[in-house]
């Protein structure tokens, strides 16, 4: 990790970089400081706090956020009074562990790389686009960044929301979309995809914080295309957010009020005031856009963001180097992370033949034997946390509290016992005095016990002789006002874990090995692509197509809204998948059944007809799922009634062909045709650019056709909203309608005839157009059956749910199943070839590694007390105990890789013959009488 | 020239540190690459440190 950094050359090729960095001083020596926060303190000069968008000041030596990685401090030349006026130095003889170094100089580092990831993120939207809308006029016209840090309970108001100008609770707040969006006049013509939901968002928070406030949201379309994004517009609609279609014009002070001017669809110019208003400001390209074009000679799109292509989203110009997030195009965060890991299956596949070569392995001395036999010999460290902890709670008494305890060998505090210099003494402490427990009372074990487990093992421990107390979030957080009961409560907890350590055990590391090789289901673009890049990575797979040929939906589709043709892609695509010679393609087939965990699955392969029907059976270690969709067709609107009436997946397979007719002179397009919130209930994502592009076909061939858009909201977000642009430039009409007054095609004869309400004009429009086109939307394909195979959750719509939409977005909830394409949710095939890129990666890691470790907290069966009555077996939700014969007996078995260690086995057997590793039933009733003796005196003399 | 470093085989460069960075950094990791995690700023974290709750787990971003 490299921080402070700037990349100032590269040179070289794929495989064989050179780098080129100028790394900026700090003026603070990491490996010293302590992040005590001491200088920040005693520096008298201020500095504009920009982690909280200028809303508070900090000094210039200071730290972003508590949580800020690296943990140290650092002097912005900028403002420091030493730096800019050779005075002051007042903090160097404050720090305490003389970390303080003015004599850092900038330093010049080279990396030998073989290839490179560009993901800088995005920029701001310039002020002069801020101010169109008031912005710096008023102090109550904020942005919705800084709304977002004036929300955050950590932030610089604590979460209270309140008018800067001055200090009352709004009762009445505005959001304006697009604010350097989808503006020509700043030169962002594209949409940057995330503010309307992010809106929602902000607004839904505003809520929970006041019920009584008012908000309106002024929009020209509210793009919640994401997965599952529009019900929480619906939320927002049913508790009282208000919706208002309109362009904003102008915002101006009105007493205490600010005025917005807005003129709506219908021609109308309206006036309304609010306390406070919310810019739903843009994503920019990132600001040193340029400059990294000009280092890595790569190509930029018209608007700076980085050039791609729909079939090689994460590709640049240039080989051997990848781009991924928002500079690619303005993206969410689970967008994001998805191409982060796409774009890591790519740098993979580039540098494959140097796999584990640069990395290190770290070595653990060997592990000390521990047995019932020895001397229970417990060491106690009570951590101070800096203030954090010792301001309430009386962690000196805590630790001699603790010392007076049977076993108790050693006690101490430390200042932060997560330190690099208390670590070290950690160590020491447990060779000499022989340590054979640890109890470390501090923070959470969510976030530190990985830490000090890892500590335990350079000592020589096994990490699970280990016991953490969270002293911090349960005592001097909680009971902040009360000093006296937190310091009760931590002695308490304290002398339960001394208690439950005394008891507990070395747990043996358990390793599984993982058979190389995927089963990928699916043999469409994300499938094929899935499989091709783990090809590339040196894996084997077997493609499960359950039609007569691989190719899914590309088959349909001729040309992309780019302009790039479909049919060259796919032959060399297909031709690379039937070639390769580490991916065994199965046609006319499907899964009958799977068993096993990650590593170890067995499938049964169901291929053939008839007589030729045949099974095969094979060893794999994961599961890619790309079971795709298909095209909706809903019974409306005369579809499948009237050959006039087409879906626009037909239109273009007609618009590919020869026939005269095929871009008649007078179309009317009906979009969200059975989507959202009839047949379907979510938006498809998909079908406003695919309308988008059917247009501009249709004018390329027939620059007279008269076309009209029936729309609810026009959803080209990202780069396609220049299409939707080209589209009104042709001439195209776009009228919106609204949900309880659809439009309505009836067939007369050949003829149809569409009614419908005019929302600009404000009347009704009736016309008999050649063609009607409907966006049908999209559905999942056999996802039912499969979620029931493979023990994989669907959410309402029937597509399957991710593990953790931000964090895991691949991965299904079993471990060793990962999901891509149509199946996930609807979206455009440049989205799809990112997640089976971001599948193949993820799919690699277990494969790579070799062997899959399992936590050693999973349940264990003692089969003599076990009398096989199944109960164990049956409330278990991930199938990891299973019934095994044992001489005449049935008696259970935990699968240990597949346990979670979620306890519920052990809790409903009726013998007790079930425990689980680090928790059993004497730990806890050691732990429980701990807590009833109040002293740890008594306890001593019990 | 620059301090060169201990020559690694089978290293990338990662240009930016917020989420797409990071996360891309820790695959590449398990993959069984060595990682330079360039960010430009004094801390990683990118935008997504900012924000308070996320969609639609509420998540801190932190």
């Amino acid at each position: 990790m490299v921080t402070n950094a700037d990349l100032i050359a590269l040179e070289g090729k794929p495989g064989n970089f050179t780098a080129k960095l100028n790394i900026r001083p700090r003026y603070i020596d990491a490996d010293a400081c302590t992040a005590c926060g001491l200088c920040t303190q005693y520096c008298p000069k201020h500095h504009s706090d920009q982690y909280n968008e200028g809303l508070s000041v900090t000094r210039p030596i200071h730290i972003d956020y508590a949580q800020a990685v690296p943990a140290t401090y650092y002097i912005d030349p900028s403002s420091c009074m030493f730096l800019q006026h050779d005075t002051c130095q007042i903090c160097v003889p404050v720090c305490q562990s003389h970390a303080i170094n003015f004599n850092q100089k900038p330093e010049a580092r080279d990396l030998k790389v073989g290839a490179v990831i560009l993901s800088p993120g995005f920029g701001k939207i310039a002020p002069e686009t801020l101010e169109k809308f008031g912005y710096g006029t008023h102090p109550d016209i904020v942005t919705a960044y800084e709304y977002e840090r004036m929300t955050t309970a950590s932030g610089p108001f604590l979460g209270e929301i309140k008018c800067f100008s001055d200090g009352r609770h709004p009762k009445s707040m505005a959001f304006i979309q697009c604010v350097g969006s989808r503006d020509l006049g700043c030169d962002n013509g594209y949409c940057s995809s995330v503010c309307c939901m992010y809106a929602i968002k902000e607004a839904l928070v505003t809520k929970e914080h006041d019920p009584e406030v008012d908000i309106t949201i002024y929009y020209m379309d509210i793009r919640t295309q994401g997965k599952d994004f529009d019900a929480a517009r619906e939320r927002a609609e049913n508790i009282g957010i208000k919706f208002v279609r309109a362009k904003v014009a102008d915002v101006t002070p009105w007493d205490n009020h600010l005025k917005l001017t807005y003129s709506t669809l219908d021609g109308q110019h309206k006036f309304d005031s609010h306390d406070m208003v919310i810019l739903s400001v843009g994503l920019e390209s990132p600001k040193d856009a340029r400059n990294i074009a000009d280092i890595t000679n790569i190509e930029l799109n018209k608007y700076d963001f980085c050039k791609t292509e729909t079939f090689t989203p994460l590709k640049t110009s240039q080989n051997g180097i990848v781009v991924a997030g928002a500079f690619q195009g303005p993206k969410d965060i689970p967008e994001s992370a998805t191409q982060a890991s796409g774009a890591a299956a790519i740098a993979a596949t580039i540098l494959n033949k140097q796999r584990g070569k640069g990395t290190d392995t770290k070595e653990y001395p060997d592990e000390l034997s521990v047995t019932d036999e020895d001397e229970v010999r417990i060491g106690v460290f009570v951590c101070h946390c800096g203030i954090n902890i010792s301001s309430v709670v009386d962690c000196p008494e805590v630790a001699t509290d603790a010392g007076k305890m049977e076993n108790v060998t050693y006690y101490t505090e430390n200042l932060y016992s997560c330190s690099q210099d208390a670590q070290e003494q950690i160590k020491q402490t447990i060779k000499d005095k022989k340590l054979n427990r640890v109890v470390i009372a501090a923070c959470s074990p969510r976030t530190h016990e990985p830490l000090f487990q890892e500590t335990l093992k350079d000592a020589g421990l096994n990490r699970n002789l280990f016991e953490m107390v969270n002293i911090r979030d349960q005592c001097s957080w909680v009971h902040a006002n009360e000093p006296e009961a937190a310091t009760d409560k931590s002695k308490d907890l304290v002398r339960m874990a001394v208690s439950k350590a005394a008891h507990i055990q070395p747990l043996p590391e358990q390793t599984v090995p993982v058979t190389p090789k995927a089963l990928v289901l699916g043999g469409g673009v994300a499938g094929m692509t899935a499989a091709l890049s783990l090809a590339d990575q040196g894996f084997e797979s077997v493609l499960v197509e359950k039609s007569s040929s691989i190719g899914g939906n590309l088959q349909n589709l001729k040309n992309t809204l780019a302009g790039e043709t479909v049919g060259g892609f796919l032959k060399t695509l297909t031709a690379k998948v039937k070639k390769s010679s580490k991916i065994d393609v199965v046609t006319d087939a499907a899964l009958a059944r799977t068993s096993g965990f990650i590593g170890n699955f067995n499938s049964v392969i169901e291929s053939g007809k008839g007589r030729k029907k045949q099974e095969q059976s094979f060893d794999h270690g994961v599961i890619i799922v790309a079971t795709g969709g298909h095209e909706h067709r809903p019974d409306l609107y005369q579809l499948g009634k009237s050959k006039k009436v087409v879906t626009q997946q037909e239109l273009e397979a007609k618009l590919a062909g020869r026939a005269k007719s095929r871009a008649p002179n007078s179309i009317v397009m009906i979009q969200c045709a059975g989507s959202r919130g009839e047949d379907l209930n979510y938006c498809s994502k998909v079908c406003c650019n695919h309308a988008m592009k059917n247009i501009l076909k249709i004018k390329e061939i027939n620059p007279d056709s008269q076309i009209i858009v029936l729309y609810r909201d026009i959803r080209t977000y990202g780069f396609a909203e220049d299409a939707y642009l080209e589209a009104r430039k042709k001439g195209v009409i776009f009228i919106p309608y609204e949900v309880d007054r659809k439009p309505v095609v009836t067939s007369k004869g050949t003829n149809v005839q569409v009614d419908f309400f005019d929302s600009i004009m404000q009347e009704d429009v009736s016309i008999s157009p050649d063609l009607v086109t409907l966006s049908v939307g999209i559905v999942p394909d056999g996802t039912e059956e499969l979620s029931k195979m493979l023990k994989l959750p669907v959410n309402a719509n029937g597509f399957f749910l991710e593990a953790h939409v931000k964090l895991r977005p691949v991965e299904a909830a079993v471990d060793g199943v990962y999901i891509c394409g149509l199946g996930h949710a609807p979206k455009p095939v440049e989205e799809t070839i990112v997640q089976a890129q971001a599948a193949a990666a993820k799919a690699a890691m277990p494969l790579v590694k070799g062997f899959v470790t399992v936590d050693p907290i999973v349940s264990s069966v003692v089969q003599d007390d076990c009398i096989g009555c199944g109960i164990c077996v049956s409330m278990c939700p991930y199938g990891a105990i299973i019934m095994e014969k044992v001489g005449k007996k049935r008696k259970a078995k935990t699968v240990s890789a597949s346990c979670k260690a979620c306890g519920i086995c052990a809790s409903r057997c009726p013998t007790f013959a079930i425990s689980m590793g680090g928790f059993t039933n004497e730990q806890l009733i050691s732990q429980i009488e701990a807590f009833g003796n109040k002293t740890a005196d008594e306890k001593v003399e019990a | 020239m620059g301090k060169a470093i201990k020559q690694r085989e089978g290293a990338v460069m990662i240009l930016g540190a917020g989420i797409a960075g990071i996360q891309a950094a820790l695959d590449m990791t398990e993959l069984g690459y060595y990682v330079y995690l360039v960010e430009k700023s004094p801390a990683v974290g990118g935008v997504m440190a900012q924000l308070d709750k996320t969609f639609p787990t509420n998540d801190c971003s932190l």
